[in-house]
């Protein structure tokens, strides 16, 4: 097999990778923020439900998540989801343990925030809304970008973890190049895409921080 | 600014506490139009407290609160505190302004921004017309020339004027002040206090906490002088500072003497 055929390979897996990233990314940002407000909630039991649920997906292993969404309709409802599920369920599971760290950084930046400014703003008029979206949210942008930036270079590489549920992404394919041809060039080359992925994101948030450059405080 | 001789403001025995420490103790205070109040007094004396009040920043546990003759907050026949409804306090809201120690301006907007945001975003009005009051409000705080610049490039003093402005464009009725120069160097302190001798001239309505006494005696009509959450003097600016009568106002008038003459004790 020629390295061109091996890239060519791979470049399919690696738009896999780039779905399971992008979708991921759009899912759980969103869901973190929610998440976030649930951890800061004023009633006690969504406090401690949002509780709950972070220090379970931060304290078992993603794979394991991913094994129990996939199998858990089966073995828990006993649904059989068929193989088109593979896909759907490493979302799920990306998702929801995306969401858990995103929201735990969202709560950190909302938290640092002053209790001045939110006074300001009550002073000035600013309903409870309109302060989080015009005053609060975009300095907590700013302030959180650094750990995101940290947390997406991770998910990147976790994209990997896909293999285990058969989801034929980059790393899944580069394994069945390398058993069949007896040779490591596909797992390098898969290992310069993941590299050449990540220069990608951390250029990106490098530009994001720079747009967020024009105040410090 | 409103007619004179109608009654902006209007605390009737209000009382406050934060867990078991009483910080308001039967205050009860009126403000007309076109007065200019100073508060004064020891630290810890609830004077912050008190406009946090008036401004809605916190709640009174009793005792009630009036602006223009309506309304906010009244003491039920059980004893509750009863407040108006939030699209109430909301319109209430647009009748004050506070400024504060620490201006509390917002980083991430310019200082034009900063300035016609509410105006724009809370009040609805035309952008136009925002805009045009605002750049007259930053000729009138002397900073014609700093309205696209981000307030980490100003000093504090700048700062400060940028937060006036930005509770003037509301065009509210009265105007709090929470020791507008206490985080200032002494050499950026003349240039908001001349800020505020303008407004005064202008028969701007005014509630000034502040330690600078020299400055309380000039602009403000009345002085009320606090203690432990009680309100022990008030009179015409000059008299209660020159002829004091309670014993605690002397004090205190004596230790600011000293403090003014030999720097304040680092505590
Ligand atoms: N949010 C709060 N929780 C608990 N106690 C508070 C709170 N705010 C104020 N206090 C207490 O209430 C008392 C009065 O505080 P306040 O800030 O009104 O005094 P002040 O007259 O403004 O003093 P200063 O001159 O130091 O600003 C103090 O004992 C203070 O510790
Ligand atoms: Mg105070």
């Amino acid at each position: 097999m020629s390295i061109s055929t091996i890239v060519q390979m791979l470049g399919e897996g690696a738009l896999t990778s780039l779905l399971i990233f992008g979708f991921t990314l759009v899912g759980s940002l969103p869901l973190g923020l929610l998440v976030a407000f649930g951890r800061m909630s004023k009633l006690a039991p969504i406090r401690w439900l949002m509780r709950f649920y972070i220090s379970i997906m931060r304290g078992t292993p993603l794979i394991l998540q991913l094994f129990i969404v996939y199998f858990g309709p089966f073995y828990l409802f006993g649904v059989s989801m068929g193989t088109d599920y593979r896909f759907t369920a490493t979302l799920i599971a990306f998702i929801l343990n995306y969401a858990a760290y995103f929201g735990e950084i969202y709560r950190s930046g909302i938290e640092s925030i002053p209790k001045g400014q939110y006074e300001a703003a009550t002073v000035l008029g600013y309903s409870r809304t309109k302060t989080f979206v015009r005053i609060i949210f975009p300095q907590v942008i700013k302030r959180i970008l650094p750990p995101l930036t940290n947390e997406i270079i991770t998910l990147v590489k976790d994209t990997a973890l896909a293999f285990t549920l058969g989801v034929a992404e980059m790393f899944t394919q580069a394994r069945a190049i390398v058993s069949s041809q007896g040779n490591l060039m596909a797992f390098l080359i898969a290992g310069i895409f993941y590299y050449v992925f990540n220069a990608g994101v951390a250029f990106i948030m490098e530009r994001v921080e720079k747009a967020f450059a024009y105040y410090h405080e | 600014m409103s007619d004179p001789h109608t009654t902006i403001l209007r605390i009737d025995h209000a009382r406050k506490s934060f867990g078991s420490t009483r910080v308001l103790n039967d205050i009860s205070l009126n403000v007309d139009a076109g007065e200019v109040v100073a508060i004064i007094g020891p630290s810890g004396s609830g004077k912050s407290t008190l406009l946090r009040c008036a401004t809605l920043l916190e709640r009174l546990d009793g005792g009630s609160l009036h602006y223009d003759g309506e309304p906010v907050a009244h003491t039920d026949d059980v004893g509750k505190i009863v407040y108006a409804s939030t699209q109430a306090l909301h319109k209430v809201r647009m009748k004050f302004g506070l400024v504060f120690q620490d201006f509390n301006l917002f980083p991430h907007f310019s200082v034009m921004r900063n300035i016609t945001d509410a105006a724009i975003h809370v009040q609805k009005r035309p952008k136009e017309e925002v805009r045009a009051e605002a750049e007259a409000l930053l000729k009138k705080m002397g900073l014609e020339d700093k309205g696209n610049a981000m307030p980490c490039e100003l000093s504090g003093g700048q700062q400060q004027r940028v937060s006036i402005a930005r509770a003037l464009a509301l065009n509210p009725e009265i105007l709090y002040f929470d020791e507008p120069t206490s985080a200032l160097d002494p050499e950026l302190t003349a240039e908001i206090l001349r800020v505020i001798r303008g407004l005064a001239a202008e028969r701007m309505t005014m509630v000034i906490v502040t330690h600078e006494m020299n400055f309380a005696k000039e602009v403000a009509d009345r002085i009320i002088f606090m203690n432990d959450g009680l309100i022990i003097e008030e009179g015409p600016a000059r008299d209660l500072v020159e002829t004091p009568q309670s014993d605690r106002l002397k004090a205190f008038l004596n230790k600011l003497e000293t403090w003014e003459q030999h720097g304040i004790p680092e505590s």
